[in-house]
């Protein structure tokens, strides 16, 4: 949309620096330990095509400001969709009446140390791509999905896009911006056979422009996945049911890590001490073949950020290594009160919600093993390449997540397909039950949104092959 | 607000439009959360936003934004009349007839004109209070996520280019609390809220309280069990999700697209006789009433299954008309168009009492907490993460964990064997605890 946040909420609100600087140095300043304001303009579209015609278009504006301040554990946060500079006044001082009796004054500096990253220049953001040739790619999918295969009976594909511009400012006047592009291409088709019936789900996207999805056909291996995940559905047999050896897949079932230690790892958990892996940061949690990082600086990908929604740059943070717990993802409230750096985690949905400490991309180290030396290495077991969704109870540790794409290994082969099924775990324990990792390691396709305490980001995840010896596969079949 | 979209509809028409409908939410909100006594984070927000769909010919698009000055309305018209010409046209798509258009507002009492007016201090103090409550009911309650209390008025408003036009408000007050219970080493959270349109309906800060902590402290020495069929005992809370899945299968826009486990079974037995599920947008004061749908017309009661037979689906004009059957007034809106929603949704209440119920079984599974999103609606099948206890010879006997439920909808409906007589809405839907014979338990 353009490269200069800190011009287009001046040129656009009047919002120029020193007017962020009064708002905050004469409204909240002194008295908080930390205060800032965030700004935000988004614009979205969504293109929906079902039976061969794109029947449904939207497009969408938002803008607003939140303004925080801190003190101790207080956090007042007060938001509006009036971006006048009196509104905002008047939010500023709704947000200072929680932190009024801070004992302290001082704002914490957070260096912006280092060039700021570049994850995301775009030659054309893709919301503004061309819509003609949007509508076109959407047409070529659907034709392609029912080229494929007689019983595809039903194709829906969805592309949406949106472009973010951010602003954020502190008191002590430090001020930064980002302007963040996104897009996610989705394909969903129902077949039938006989009386049978099945779904099958693919996509994949980034902070990329539109060309992304026609280099390298991406948008007709999306489609080929989705028939072929449907077609090999209606032939699944019952899941099995109780523990057993499960091999995961590489990409994708990184989700995985994001359930099962991501979100006990984030710091207002830990600090609070109601995460399952509270105080035990240094202690083993996992296999040594097991590293875990969560890293938001990779280029274009879904989870990435040049700065977090509090400013500060994102970084790669080593949360397992080795087996060992090494450490929390931040925000800055978080790390302020465990005395920690901050990590570059602070995110948050929109100018709606105050920042959380959350994960950008997720994903375990590439170990050494042949992935297919690890099948063979299981009499009988599970091996899921694909997944739903997955939950975590961050207190007991116990988390799921739901394959929507599994077989049997029976003997050292991958043999029938078996229906969805939740796989169950606890946090602490199921990483140290991995006996095997694959030299593999890929990254999702740029589909994944995590959603905590209300609010939905867009993350990402990535796995090599694993195989985890014993886990319970909640399926019908005992 | 109605002048505000009278004037956006005739925009919109000026510009081309051959009809069009729109909306305006305006909001204002507070919640207080207190952790460990003290107070943790505090919002206020005052939102709004407008959002407009129009036709041409019979293509359709939809914009939406959250700037209502009017160079942004113009803006919104332009966009969605230009997105409307390079959409396809679909033979189906329009507004609904006129002569279906609700002729009045009823007046569903579902505002509290008083119920905001509380200061911010006496709002935090129920927060507190209930947390205080919570961790004041055991001594193995240590911990917290913290209590909480929110309160929401909003004006909605929604008119169309061939004449309806209505608004109405709404109340919303809740209160909440998650302790964290601790005994040799093992952490257990869970919750209790409450949730209700007038303030002075609210249940007591203390009961929320004292309910949330036997909750958590129930979960305290949990155990795995061995996979087995056995029957399963879904309380209150976790059987809502069921009717959740169930409405969810019945609406219009997954059946059209023949994504539903219920395809083509309107006029079938889909359940046990027991079973009779109801959709009330007319309840007075409910949290899911409301005066018109999201297409102006009308709400009703609709029983969508009636003694195991599956009498209505959950439809607007749109998805009505693929289907062949009229909208049955279940339109809802958000920016992009129109979806289906249901209102006051439940599962009517049955004659056992809930420990009548569990003493019918011998070993089996009471289901207190479901989690993940194993749940396929093409298919009914069904596999989800549980929490719960485990009965032995018809008495809770001592918590689980780490274990999943697995069957598949249509079989777990024919295979309920008791409904309990304990229905309360405590949100918009709601259901009585209920007995299913036979179901997969994955543990050790």
């Amino acid at each position: 949309m353009l490269a200069r946040p800190e011009r287009f909420f001046a040129d656009r609100f009047g919002l120029n620096a020193r007017a962020m600087e009064r708002l905050l140095g004469t409204t909240l300043a002194g008295r908080v330990d930390h205060a800032d304001l965030y700004l935000e303009y988004r614009v979205s579209e969504e293109l929906v095509l079902e039976e061969g015609a794109v029947k449904k278009a939207s497009r969408h504006v938002s803008q607003g400001a939140g303004i925080r301040a801190q003190s101790g554990e207080r956090t007042g946060y007060a938001h509006t969709d009036d971006l006048a500079l009196p509104n905002l006044e008047e939010a500023a001082r709704q947000a200072r009446a929680i932190a009024d009796r801070a004992s302290t004054s001082a704002v914490v500096a957070v260096g912006a140390d280092g060039p700021p990253h570049d994850l995301y220049s775009l030659p054309e953001p893709p919301i503004a791509a061309d819509l003609g040739r949007k509508l076109q790619l959407l047409g070529q999918m659907d034709a392609a999905a029912r080229g494929l295969d007689p019983r595809v009976r039903q194709v829906i594909a969805t592309l949406g896009s949106e472009d973010v511009v951010v602003m954020i400012a502190t008191p002590s006047g430090w001020t930064v911006g980002d302007v963040r592009p996104l897009t996610r291409l989705n394909i969903t088709v129902i077949v039938e056979d006989g009386a049978r019936r099945e779904i099958g789900s693919y996509g994949g996207g980034g902070r990329v422009g539109f060309p992304f999805y026609l280099e390298q056909d991406r948008w007709k291996h999306y489609t080929t996945e989705a028939v072929r995940q449907a077609l090999m559905k209606l032939d699944a047999v019952e899941a099995p049911a109780g523990e057993m050896t499960v091999v995961l897949g590489p990409g994708w079932p990184g989700i995985l890590l994001h359930e099962a230690v991501g979100h006990g790892l984030e710091g207002d958990f830990n600090r609070k001490k109601t995460s399952a892996f509270s105080g035990r940061l240094g202690q083993p949690v996992a296999s040594e073949l097991v590293t875990v990082v969560d890293d938001g600086t990779i280029q274009n990908r879904r989870g990435s950020l040049n700065v977090d929604d509090e400013g500060v740059p994102t970084r790669r943070n080593v949360l397992i290594e080795k087996g060992i717990l090494r450490g929390y993802m931040q925000d800055r409230l978080n790390s302020r009160l465990m005395g920690m750096e901050v990590t570059g985690n602070g995110r948050r949905e929109s100018y709606a919600h105050p920042p959380m400490p959350r994960m950008t991309n997720t994903f375990m180290l590439a170990g050494q093993d042949e992935p297919a030396d690890i099948i063979r290495s299981v009499p009988r077991g599970l091996y899921a390449v694909n997944f739903g969704g997955g939950q975590v109870d961050i207190t007991s540790g116990r988390f799921v997540f739901s394959a929507s794409e599994a077989y049997l290994i029976e003997d050292g082969r991958v043999t029938r397909p078996v229906k969805g099924a939740t796989l169950i775990g606890n946090g602490p324990e199921a990483l140290t039950r991995v006996s095997r990792v694959g030299h593999d390691l890929k990254l999702d396709e740029g589909v994944g949104t995590c959603g905590k305490d209300g609010q939905s980001v867009p993350v990402g995840v990535g796995l090599p092959t694993i195989r985890i010896d014993r886990m319970t596969v909640g399926g019908t079949q005992v | 607000m109605q002048d505000l979209l009278a004037d956006l509809l005739k925009q919109a028409t000026r510009r081309g439009a051959t009809a069009a409908d729109a909306f305006v939410v305006q909001d204002q909100s507070f919640s207080a959360q207190v952790r460990l006594g003290q107070v943790d984070t505090v919002k206020h927000a005052r939102e709004q936003h407008m959002a407009l769909r129009v036709f041409v010919g019979k293509s359709v698009a939809a914009a939406s934004t959250s700037d209502l000055s009017a160079e942004a309305m113009t803006r919104l018209v332009d966009e969605a009349v230009s997105l409307a010409r390079v959409t396809s046209p679909d033979e189906l798509a329009g507004l609904p007839e006129a002569t279906e258009l609700a002729r009045q507002v009823p007046d569903l009492d579902l505002r509290d004109p008083r119920g905001h007016d509380l200061p911010p201090e006496e709002k935090i103090e129920l927060a507190r209070r209930c947390e205080a409550a919570a961790l004041g009911a055991d001594a193995r309650i240590t911990n917290s996520e913290g209590g909480d209390f929110g309160d929401r008025r909003a004006r909605y408003a929604y008119a169309t280019s061939h004449g309806f036009s209505g608004a109405y408000e709404t109340s919303s007050f809740s209160l909440a609390v998650a302790p964290v219970a601790a005994e040799n080493g093992e952490m257990q959270r869970d919750s209790w809220y409450h949730v209700t349109r007038k303030r002075e309906r609210l249940d007591g800060p203390e009961e929320i309280g004292r309910i949330a902590a036997r909750r958590a402290v129930r979960r305290l020495g949990a155990r795995r069990v061995k996979t087995a069929e056995v029957p399963v005992i879904f309380d209150a809370e976790t059987a809502a999700t069921l009717v959740r899945h169930i409405a969810g299968a019945a609406s219009g826009p997954a059946l059209y697209r023949r994504a539903s486990f219920l395809v083509g079974k309107l006029g079938e037995r889909i359940a046990a006789p027991s079973i009779t599920i109801v959709d009330d947008g007319t309840i007075p004061g409910g949290l899911g009433s409301r005066p018109f749908d999201g297409e102006g017309l009308p709400v009703r009661r609709t029983v969508l299954v009636d003694q195991g037979v599956l009498r209505s689906y959950v439809l607007d004009t749109y998805t009505g008309r693929k289907l062949g059957l009229p909208s049955t007034h279940h339109a809802a809106r958000d920016g992009s168009g129109v979806s289906v929603s249901t209102t006051n949704l439940h599962l009517a209440a049955g004659d056992r009492a809930p420990a009548d119920l569990i003493r019918s079984v011998k070993s089996g599974l009471y289901v207190t907490e479901l989690i993940g999103f194993g749940v396929n609606g093409v298919t009914g099948d069904y596999s989800r993460g549980a929490v719960g206890l485990w009965i032995e010879n018809g008495e809770l006997a001592y918590p689980v964990e780490e274990i999943t439920v697995a069957g598949n909808l249509l079989d777990m409906l024919h295979a309920v064997e008791g409904v309990g007589n304990d229905l309360v809405f405590r949100d918009r839907t709601a259901a009585p605890t209920l007995l299913i014979g036979r179901m997969t338990v994955a543990g050790s």
